[in-house]
């Protein structure tokens, strides 16, 4: 055991147990490859103190997604302690101990799933090891009970609490056994959410409730344009505001610093910025779907290949050729982003509501100089994320601004249309299919050639960018012939990481156009499914049983429905979507989702997952829309960016099928699916075929 | 200039710009961060308040427009987070992020107080203008009636 080790576990009161946790590119190569192979850095996620109190740390952030419930609950269950007595705190930056930390593509179940009761395991063990030594018995005679240790033979009891200051100097077993599933006391089971009462009496405290002493706030006025910078700016006006304390360019723009948030906004506003907008002032929406349509008949790298599909097409008498695209998106979540932060000689904290908790540290020690280790990430909770919070431009704003204001805590706080003018957005895409049945009207061939931006290490060397083609690449059907290609198309919009991604669009694109060849060829849509997924067990049983607890083919009258699936993050989901179209109003009933996510850790979250991912999904598929004019994002707020209301609301049927694979993700899981499934059965219900995201009201009439 | 008016029961002075929206002299200036900056142009809820019972929208509420009445936020909806829509959004784990919740619960218990037992429309047509982003839509609905059972249960009384 190494000297930073021991020194970890024994620091403090009571028991801090270490445990091993291999880096984010182990997991990412683990991924449902069973028990994660360590040792490579030593973590600590649990601290039991003498009043029984059991505080497990938390390194995913949380953004709604439950992940300081669930990630509680595979900790507490291996441990055996008592739930009532779980705290949690989010854990500190710290790559030594608990690597690469952030939270992104749904991973934080599946990526923790052995990790985690690993640690618990652990920890449990040494505590029945000190019982053993204290009570003098066989350590295999004691049992544990909900936060005791407990000797079957004689009727002694010692709590986690008595048994913790031993239990730290005891040796750290290398892997303690794991409970056999049936044995799971918490997990599989909907344990409340931990953080549900601080949420409904307003002491939850997100980024931007930071309040420190001395702290000012700030607003930065930024160029419009994409890319632009400050040219020059008259602050005259500005520095008469009341309230008003100090104005000064950063490297984004101009910042505002004032007294409170109002007071730097009004201040902001009464700036005069010239700026230099730069090249991307040439490109408005029009000019960006002419490029990508001009790109899509260029050469592609290519994303898959199977069959001959150019050779099937040229062979085949029934085809069809389709384009479909969708536009970009704002995240939108409810908390704009905003950042505190103080910077002082030879110290930075900051307080960041940030899905990238390393690299929002990072970022800050690269803008102070200062060694990462002299910087102070604190986590806040997110009110919401999306994958907006995996971008660190607002963290590194805050930190230039703080940095300007050496020794004052200052509060960065973006308004709600800094957030949707300056976001880094889902990327616009295009896509032009091709495709056959065979003579018995199955497909045959299916070709793709997509054309989008990238941001995720696409273009380079011929490198496809995976997200630009997810979820028609990925397809797990078996048509013989399939041929997808991807060509990069960038007019400097920014863009990032959306919930469920590549997805959101690609399966929207994917799943109505095999409806298109299933309609050629004169078949079910559900029945070509079932044909082509016969490698795919898992994603035809979740299919199997939203068509089931739908009553596929058996809606009431007037309505009509449509299917879709994907398999995304390590899980399978299939929604059905039934609706009606009255005098060309449509107007959604009911969704049915089937998800198949492997072991359930809590059937609530999953619910509430699956709910929460169609609910994003309708207002991607029915309304969002980001769209520029002049190198400028047309919507600033929720007036020209709409989004699902709650009298919106289909009835939502949620089916999880249980299997005992390892953990898939659940946040990203059923977006995807529902804005084909909609599409898909309004072509049912009028027989006009929707191929282009958001499907508007005037488009279905 | 000094402005007073009752917050969460209490007499509360304030001295700013008369035209600083309520919701930053309730965030920046007295401290209280229950109440959320979402979008401050009214559209989207999560800063509604009750003034004198009623939902506003305390980001395009000027301060000066409040003096002498009766503000209430989150944290004066009970003491003890008892209030029934409180008590149902607990039993029902409404929340995800949890940041619309404030908003959601104040346009609640302000339908709550007008109507005992809300119909679904009734629910729509008080919360539409209320955005959640995490989807918790199906959960406030069934947790506002509950909340309008267990305020029955204590004879009406939130």
């Amino acid at each position: 055991m190494s000297m930073n080790r021991r020194d970890l576990l024994r620091s403090g009161a009571g028991l801090m147990v270490g445990f091993f946790l291999p880096d984010s590119r182990e997991l990412f190569a683990q991924q449902g490859r069973g028990r994660a192979q360590g040792p490579i850095n030593p973590n600590a996620y649990i601290r039991i103190a003498a009043d029984d109190s059991v505080t497990l740390i938390i390194t995913k952030g949380e953004m709604g997604q439950g992940t300081m419930t669930s990630l509680s609950q595979l900790l507490a269950d291996e441990l055996d302690c008592d739930w009532k007595n779980v705290k949690t705190e989010f854990a500190p930056v710290n790559p030594a101990l608990y690597g690469n930390q952030g939270v992104f593509g749904s991973q934080s179940i599946k990526t923790s799933w052995f990790p985690l009761r690993q640690a618990g395991a652990n920890a449990r063990a040494m505590l029945l090891d000190a019982a053993a030594q204290q009570w003098k018995v066989d350590k295999a005679s004691l049992r544990t009970d909900a936060g005791f240790v407990v000797n079957p033979a004689t009727g002694a009891k010692a709590s986690y609490g008595s048994l913790a200051d031993a239990a730290s100097k005891v040796a750290v077993p290398a892997a303690a056994p794991l409970k056999d599933p049936k044995d799971f006391r918490y997990i599989g089971k909907s344990m409340k959410r931990l953080d549900t009462k601080s949420k409904v009496n307003g002491t939850a405290k997100f980024g931007l409730d930071t309040r420190l002493p001395g702290m000012l706030y700030a607003v930065i006025a930024r160029c419009p344009v994409f890319g632009g910078k400050v040219a020059s700016f008259d602050d005259s006006k500005a520095r008469a505001v009341p309230g008003v304390k100090k104005i000064f360019q950063v490297p984004t723009g101009v910042a505002v610093i004032a007294e409170n948030t109002w007071a730097a906004m009004q201040g902001r506003n009464a700036l005069v910025v010239k700026y230099d907008e730069g090249p991307v002032a040439q490109y408005s929406s029009a000019d960006i779907r002419k490029m990508f349509a001009e790109y899509a008949e260029k050469p592609g790298a290519v994303a898959k290949k199977v069959g001959d599909a150019e050779q099937a097409l040229a062979g085949a008498t029934k085809k069809i050729e389709a384009i479909y695209d969708a536009p970009y998106l704002s995240h939108a979540p409810m908390e704009p982003m905003n950042c505190t932060a103080v910077v002082n000689a030879d110290s930075c904290e900051i307080w960041a509501p940030t899905q990238m908790q390393t690299g929002g540290r990072n970022t800050a020690a690269q803008i102070t100089g200062l060694a990462p280790e002299k910087v102070k990430l604190n986590s806040t909770l997110m009110g919401g994320g999306f994958g907006r919070r995996g971008g660190t431009d607002y963290i590194s704003e805050s930190v230039e601004v703080a940095k300007a204001m050496a020794g004052t805590p200052v509060k960065l706080t973006w308004t709600r249309e800094d957030d949707m003018q300056h976001d880094l957005y889902r990327p616009a895409s295009y896509v032009k299919f091709a495709g056959a049945v065979d003579a018995q009207g199955w497909p045959l061939a299916l070709t793709a050639k997509v054309a989008c931006p990238s941001f995720f290490g696409g273009g380079r060397g011929g490198a496809v960018d995976g997200t630009a083609v997810e979820g028609i690449h990925t397809l797990e059907y078996t048509i013989p012939n399939i041929f997808v290609d991807w060509r990069k198309a960038d007019p400097g919009i920014p863009t990032t990481f959306w919930r469920a991604v590549g997805y959101t669009q690609n399966t929207f694109f994917a799943e109505c156009f095999l409806d298109e060849l299933a309609f050629l060829g004169g078949k079910d849509p559900l029945e070509v499914r079932r044909r082509l997924l016969g490698n795919s067990p898992r994603l035809l049983a979740v299919m199997n049983k939203a068509a089931e607890g739908a009553g596929w083919g058996k809606a009431p009258a007037g309505r009509h429905q449509g299917i879709a699936v994907v398999n995304n993050i390590g899980s399978y989901t299939a929604i059905v979507a039934e609706l009606s179209v009255t005098k060309g109003a449509m107007k959604l009933h009911r969704v049915v989702c089937a998800v198949d996510c492997g072991h359930v850790v809590n059937p609530a979250i999953i619910q509430q997952q699956i709910e929460s991912g169609i609910v994003y999904g309708l207002s991607a598929a029915l309304k969002g829309a980001i769209t520029i004019k002049n190198g400028r994002v047309e919507q600033g707020n929720f007036d020209r960016y709409d989004v699902t209301r709650i009298s919106e609301m289909p009835k939502i049927d949620v089916h999880i099928v249980e299997t005992n694979n390892n953990p898939g993700g659940i946040g990203e899981a059923s977006g995807p699916a529902i804005a084909p499934a909609i599409a898909n059965a309004i072509f049912a219900a009028t027989g006009k075929r929707l191929r282009k995201m958001p499907m508007k009201p005037e488009d279905i009439a | 200039m000094a402005i007073t008016f009752t917050l969460n029961g209490g007499s509360q002075t304030v001295d700013v710009n008369p035209q600083t929206p309520l919701l930053w002299v309730l965030r920046d200036v007295i401290g209280l961060t229950g109440t959320k900056f979402g979008c401050g142009m009214a559209l989207c809820g999560a800063c509604t308040v009750h003034m004198n019972g009623n939902p506003i929208r305390s980001c395009s509420t000027p301060v000066s427009t409040v003096a002498g009445k009766q503000i209430t936020t989150v944290e004066g909806l009970s003491a003890d987070t008892t209030h029934p829509v409180q008590q149902a959004w607990i039993e029902h784990d409404v929340p995800q992020c949890g940041y619309c919740q404030s908003g959601q619960l104040m346009a609640a218990a302000s339908l709550l107080a007008k109507k005992a037992k809300p119909t679904d429309a009734d629910i729509d047509e008080a919360l539409r203008g209320n955005i959640c982003r995490c989807g918790t839509y199906t959960q406030i609905r069934t947790a506002i009636h509950r909340a309008a059972e267990i305020k029955a249960s204590k004879g009406g009384r939130a």
